[in-house]
Parts: structure tokens; C-alpha cells; sequence
């Protein structure tokens, strides 16, 4: 009789096994919520940001009538820059009711005025824009793609139905009536909205137009100050700190300040960066280059770690062997240690930049939140950034500024990922070549 | 393999390094105690001993490679061509690019097999171009018998080869620089004896130009290829002199035990 049989399982296999299953079990679980949550949370933003980046829009001949822009007929700029954004509203209602009639289109019991409604103010700013920029565009009619109002918007993306509507002051069951006519005649059509991405904020009444252009172009300056600034100087802290430090009281101290800095909340940051460099150093408010060093500030202790991480994972086998055969220190760090070091380093700083991108806090302090209707020329022009635009729409009252918020966030995932995209691929890049 | 002693040639060597009351501290742990060791130049010197005995640790002392470990501290005199090694005048770094060193554990870069061996002389400015670059890689990849297997592939990385050629493309890295003493830590622990028989003529033919210390656990090849044999134990070492005497007429009775195989 065998004391044991290879065929059958004793107690203590069996007993290993069934922890083994449990463990596995257990991480299955995890990993299928944490899979559930972010499948959540992209459909909930994708289905609640997607309507912003459709639009509708009406698109009709506009006839710039000399009597309401130019009365005294003589062109003189002075003049004509004195007709308000009014008179050029009053242009495009004219001009809307002119089409309407003339497709024969039934009004139904319509006043001027409630036609009239259904364009966005912002589009006689711009056609008022168009003409004093060109007025020879005076007395002719000229093709014109014109913002539907807020609430026609929101009739095409389920926001405002017609029970809405008959509570709303700003529109009407019939205003959306005629919409749909207008719809069926081509004259109003929801399209892919641009301006979404390219068009500045817009004031509260004027959600169809508010746009993330001077985010968009404030976060990226401020991700070029974090990167250019932080990348060397977080390397080179590194390396220093790494590879030529001497190991005492002083650089343990430092490290564990750095480890400490690295977990300060960001908005100390803002304070720090409010009274340094806009109380103290006089920088302009708002500017990105005060929001991309006060960024740069919060991403080094961020970057410092996996740096000096990455370079201590390098096998000091490698060093010896670079001064082994007469290299210098600078040039076994230069030639060896950094090369390899290079695809954890990338990662770090990649995962630092996207931290810096997605930072509101630090930012509201330091006048990121103002409304800014101007593109910045430069790093010490007004700008705003992506998650402060974000914050700033969904603190607005009408509903069209949330769905441009959620909007915003599919924005600033797209950047994220294409970051993220990024750092893998220069990983790959640099690991294939060992 | 041919007899490689040659007592009356050693015997005219001036020394090339010479060793006073060396003392290596790792912490508190005492590694090298009293050590007196002359090294002949144009001569190979084994050094021997039971594992952790500090024949490592010496031989790094050699061109200084116990500075990048901080825990260690190294006492007493070392001497080149009559010059302290541990002035403060000392560059280590020129006196790494004298006293080459082939490591216990291959050390290939994760660079490709020709910048490995090509490294040493472009950062010293040894050559004045690509194609005396590619003479010195080659003849260096043929004296450390490697030349045959990687000469297609000299792109590969040096990672890519195995544990035995990693070790000879160690040593042809290392002889690229043409240092004048070349420290080799148990260079052929790795490799198969036809090799290994390779690489002691090299170390035979190396010994025309340089001085060469070997450290080795093999006894046959310590008689093989050198002429002065230092026996490490415990941090001392408890006898050194003539390869042959050593083993012949080993004067210390730890000595005799070690080579006849009684402690180690
Ligand atoms: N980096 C280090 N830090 C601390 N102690 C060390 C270090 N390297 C070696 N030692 C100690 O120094 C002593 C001598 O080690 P060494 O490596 O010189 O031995 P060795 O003679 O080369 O042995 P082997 O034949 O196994 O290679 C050992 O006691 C070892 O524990
Ligand atoms: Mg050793």
C-alpha cells in the first residue's frame, strides 16, 4: 500500500488550492468594478457632453440694409461702429422673416419679435464684426450661417420639450414649431459645432455660443511652461540627487521633504504661486505663465520621484562597467544610467504633465477663472484652462452651459489620452532599442 | 598547454604595483587586513582563496572601484609605477583608463556588441576614425575569441549573447583601452573549457604588454597561466610568492591545505 498517491490530492494541496481560487476570485471581482465604474462613468459623460459638440444652425441670405447699418449713407467708420449689436439683430430678423416669406413658409401666430428670438445674439455680433471689417458689404445680401437661440438648440438635443417651452419666457411651443418647419426647409440644420473648440467663452445668456477655444489654448501654453521648465529641471534634480549627492542627513532630509511636497494639497500651490509671483514678482493675474510655473512648482516633487526611481532601478553593474573602462561619472550617467533610465522617466513626467492638465484648484487662485473673451497673444495675456472652464460652466444657471461642461470633459479625456498615448509609445520606442 | 612559467624572466620584472598595510573596511565588517602585495609588470598574478575571503575586494582596490560603494573605506598604501593611487591628486577616472577591470558577473552594455568594445576607445580618443575604430573592434573581439561567433552580428545587442560570450565581450571591452595592468575577476567561471583555453592565451599573450591579475576558485588554471600566485584567507593574505613554489612547496599550512582541497 502507497503511503501517498500522485493521483488523488492531499489535504494540504487541497486546502492551497482553494486559497488560490479565492484569491483569484477576488481580484476577478475587483478588476470586473473597476472595469463597471469606468464604463459608467464614459457613458455617462459621452451621453451628457456629445450634444455639445452638435449645433443648430440657420443658415440664410442676410441683406445688410444701408437704412438700419449706415443711415447717413457716407461710410464713415466713426458711424458705423456707433450701430450697436441691436441694429445688426434687427437685420438678421428682418432678413429670417424675408426667407421665411419667402419660401412660404406658415408663420404660424409668430411676432416679429419671437422670430427674432431665435437667433442667437452672438450672431449679430459677428455679422456685425463681418461689416465694419467690410463695408463694402453694405447694401448687398450676403450668404450668412446664423446660431439658433439656446433653447431651439436645446429643442434638437432633448433638453427643452414643449411643456418646457410653454413655461419658458425665452421661447415658445411655437417658436419650436416653426423650427421644425424651418428644419424641414433646410434653412435651420444641426450640424458638427466647431466653435465648440475654437470659439471663446460666452456670457450666461449665450450658451449656444460659449466655446473652449481660449482654454484649450491657455491649457496647452501652461503644459508647455510645466514641460519645459519641469523636464530639466526635474532631471536634473534627479541625477543630482541620484547619482552624485553624497548619502547624508542633509539629502535624506531632502528627500523626505520631496516625498512630502509631492503629497501637498495642489491648492497650497495657488497660494504659494498668488504670493510669489503675481504679490511679489508682480507677474500679470490670469496669465498662463503664472499658472504653468505654479503648475511647474506642483508637478516637480511629482516628477522627482519615478526620475530618481528609474535611476535606481538601473543595474549598478552597468555603472561599473561604464567606470570600469575610464568613463567619467557625467558620462556613465549620460551614456548608461539615463538611456535606460529613459522609458521610466518619460512615464513619470508624462504622468506629472497629465496631473498638471487636469488642475483646477491651484488656478482659481491665481485669476484662471476670469471670463476672457480675447485670445492670448502670449504667456502674460489672459487665458483660462480646460478644467477651470469646466468648473466655471457647470456653476453657470442655464442648462445649455452643462451640457457644454460635460462637453469640456470629453475635451480635456481626448488631451489626456492622447498624453497618455504618448508616453506609451515613447516607452516602446525607447525600450525596443536595447 | 604549454608550461608558462618562467621564473627567470619574473625575477627581472620591476614591480609595477606595489601594496603596503592595505586595510578595506566594509562599515564595520574588517575585509582586508595587512595586505602586502607587489604586482610584477609584464607578469600575471593569481590571486586564490576560499569564496569571501576578499580577493575581490582587493582586486577592486587595484583601480579604485571600491569608491562607488559608500560603505566602503580603504586604508594604506597602493602604489603605480611608484605613484599613490589614493592621492587626492588622482583622477580615478585616468587611473580606471590604466588599470582595466573584467568583472565577476558579465557586464555587458545593453548596447550593441560593437559599441560594447568600440565604447572604451571613443570616449579616450583612441582612434582617429570609423575605420581604425573598426580595426581595434575587431582585432579586440578576435584576441577574446569572439570574433568567430559575432562577427555577423555586431548589431545585436550585447545582452542578446550568452552568459560565456557576455564575459569574453567583457574582456574585449576591456583590452580595447590598452590599459597597462588589466584586473580580471574570475573571467572564465563562465565558460566552457574550450574557451576558457582561449582566453588564457590571451592572457598569456596580454602578459607581453601589460600585467595582469587574475583572480580564480580553479587551482589548475592559476598554475596554468600564472607566474606569482598570492593565497587570500580570512582577509589576509597568508602567502604569496612564485606560482610553482606555491604550489609545489606551499610554506603555510593553510596554504597546503587550500590547494590540496582540505578548506574552502
Ligand atoms: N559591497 C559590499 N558591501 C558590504 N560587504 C561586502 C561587499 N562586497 C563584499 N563584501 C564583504 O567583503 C568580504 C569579501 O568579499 P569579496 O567579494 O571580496 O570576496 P571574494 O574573495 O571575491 O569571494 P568570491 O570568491 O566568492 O567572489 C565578504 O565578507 C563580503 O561579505
Ligand atoms: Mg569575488
Amino acid at each position: 500500500m502507497k503511503a501517498s498517491s500522485l493521483l488523488t490530492q492531499d489535504p494540504r494541496t487541497k486546502k492551497r488550492n482553494s486559497a488560490e481560487k479565492r484569491f483569484r476570485g477576488l481580484g476577478l471581482t475587483a478588476i470586473v468594478i473597476a472595469l463597471a465604474m469606468l464604463v459608467w462613468l464614459l457613458i455617462s459623460i459621452v451621453t451628457a457632453g456629445s450634444p455639445a459638440f452638435r449645433q443648430a444652425f440657420l443658415t440664410f441670405p442676410v441683406l445688410v440694409d444701408q437704412t438700419i447699418v449706415d443711415k447717413a449713407g457716407t461710410r464713415d467708420p466713426a458711424l458705423l461702429s456707433a450701430v450697436t449689436t441691436l441694429g445688426y439683430g434687427k437685420l438678421l430678423a428682418n432678413s429670417l422673416r424675408a426667407e421665411i416669406a419667402a419660401k412660404g413658409i406658415d408663420l404660424g401666430d409668430l411676432k416679429p419679435k419671437e422670430i427674432a428670438q431665435m437667433i442667437s445674439e452672438e450672431s449679430a455680433a459677428t455679422l456685425r464684426d463681418l461689416v465694419l471689417a467690410d463695408p463694402s458689404l453694405i447694401g448687398t445680401t450676403i450668404p450668412f450661417t446664423a446660431l439658433a437661440s439656446g433653447r431651439i438648440d436645446g429643442f434638437y438635443k432633448g433638453r427643452v420639450t414643449m411643456e418646457t417651452a410653454a413655461l419658458d419666457k425665452n421661447t415658445s411651443p411655437a417658436q419650436l414649431i416653426l423650427a421644425d418647419r424651418l428644419l424641414d426647409a433646410d434653412i435651420l440644420s444641426v450640424k458638427f459645432n466647431t466653435g465648440f473648440v475654437t470659439m471663446p467663452d460666452a456670457s450666461d445668456k449665450r450658451p449656444e455660443a460659449a466655446g473652449l477655444g481660449i482654454a484649450v489654448v491657455g491649457s496647452f501654453m501652461m503644459m508647455l511652461v510645466v514641460l519645459l521648465l519641469s523636464l530639466p529641471i526635474g532631471v536634473a534634480a534627479s541625477i543630482y540627487l541620484e547619482e552624485f549627492a553624497p548619502k547624508n542627513r542633509w539629502t535624506d532630509l531632502i528627500e523626505v521633504n520631496i516625498a512630502n511636497l509631492a503629497a501637498v494639497p495642489s491648492i497650497v500651490y495657488g497660494i504659494l504661486g498668488l504670493a510669489i509671483f503675481i504679490n511679489f514678482a508682480g507677474l500679470p493675474q490670469s496669465a498662463p505663465i503664472v499658472g504653468g510655473m505654479v503648475l511647474t512648482l506642483m508637478t516637480l516633487p511629482r516628477i522627482i520621484i519615478p526620475t530618481r526611481a528609474a535611476l535606481k532601478a538601473v543595474p549598478p553593474s552597468i555603472r561599473d562597467a561604464a567606470l570600469g573602462v575610464g568613463a567619467s561619472k557625467l558620462q556613465t550617467v549620460f551614456h548608461h544610467v539615463l538611456p535606460l533610465a529613459m522609458p521610466g522617466i518619460l512615464t513619470g513626467m508624462i504622468i506629472g504633465l497629465a496631473q498638471a492638465l487636469g488642475e483646477s484648484a491651484p488656478l482659481l487662485l491665481i485669476g484662471m477663472v476670469a471670463f476672457v473673451r480675447d485670445f492670448p497673444g502670449g504667456l502674460f495675456d489672459p487665458a483660462t484652462a480646460l478644467p477651470v472652464q469646466v468648473y466655471s460652466w457647470t456653476t453657470r444657471g442655464d442648462p445649455g452651459f452643462v451640457e457644454r461642461a460635460s462637453g469640456a470633459i470629453i475635451v480635456l479625456l481626448i488631451f489626456l489620452v492622447v498624453m497618455n498615448a504618448t508616453a506609451i509609445y515613447l516607452r516602446r520606442k525607447f525600450e525596443r532599442r536595447w | 598547454m604549454k608550461d608558462m612559467n618562467m621564473e627567470t624572466r619574473v625575477l627581472i620584472q620591476p614591480n609595477k604595483i606595489e601594496a603596503r598595510n592595505v586595510q578595506v573596511y566594509y562599515g564595520d565588517n574588517h575585509a582586508i587586513k595587512d595586505v602586502d602585495v607587489d604586482i610584477l609588470d609584464k607578469t600575471v598574478t593569481a590571486f586564490i582563496g576560499p569564496s569571501g575571503c576578499g580577493k575581490s575586494t582587493f582586486l577592486r582596490c587595484l583601480n579604485r572601484m571600491n569608491d562607488t560603494i559608500a560603505s566602503c573605506r580603504v586604508e594604506g598604501l597602493i602604489k603605480i609605477e611608484g605613484e599613490d593611487i589614493n592621492d587626492p591628486r588622482v583622477d580615478p577616472v585616468q587611473l580606471r583608463a590604466k588599470v582595466g577591470m573584467v568583472f565577476q558577473k558579465p557586464n555587458p552594455f545593453p548596447k550593441s556588441i560593437y559599441d560594447n568594445v568600440a565604447y572604451g576607445p571613443k570616449i579616450h580618443g583612441l582612434t582617429k576614425n570609423k575605420a581604425e575604430l573598426d580595426e581595434v573592434v575587431e582585432s579586440c573581439l578576435r584576441r577574446a575569441a569572439l570574433w568567430g561567433e559575432v562577427k555577423d552580428r555586431l548589431s545585436a545587442p550585447g545582452t542578446s549573447l550568452s552568459g560565456g560570450q557576455q564575459q569574453r565581450l567583457c574582456i574585449a571591452r576591456a583590452i580595447a583601452t590598452s590599459p597597462e595592468v588589466l584586473l580580471m575577476d574570475e573571467p572564465c567561471s563562465a565558460l566552457d573549457p574550450i574557451a576558457t583555453a582561449q582566453v588564457e592565451e590571451l592572457i598569456d599573450d596580454l602578459r607581453s604588454q601589460f600585467s595582469v591579475v587574475i583572480v580564480t576558485h580553479s587551482m589548475q588554471q592559476a598554475a596554468r597561466v600564472s607566474q606569482r600566485t598570492a593565497f587570500f584567507h580570512l582577509g589576509y593574505v597568508v602567502e604569496y610568492g612564485e606560482t610553482s613554489q606555491i604550489f609545489t612547496n606551499p610554506k603555510d599550512p593553510r596554504t597546503e591545505s587550500y590547494i590540496t582541497g582540505r578548506i574552502g
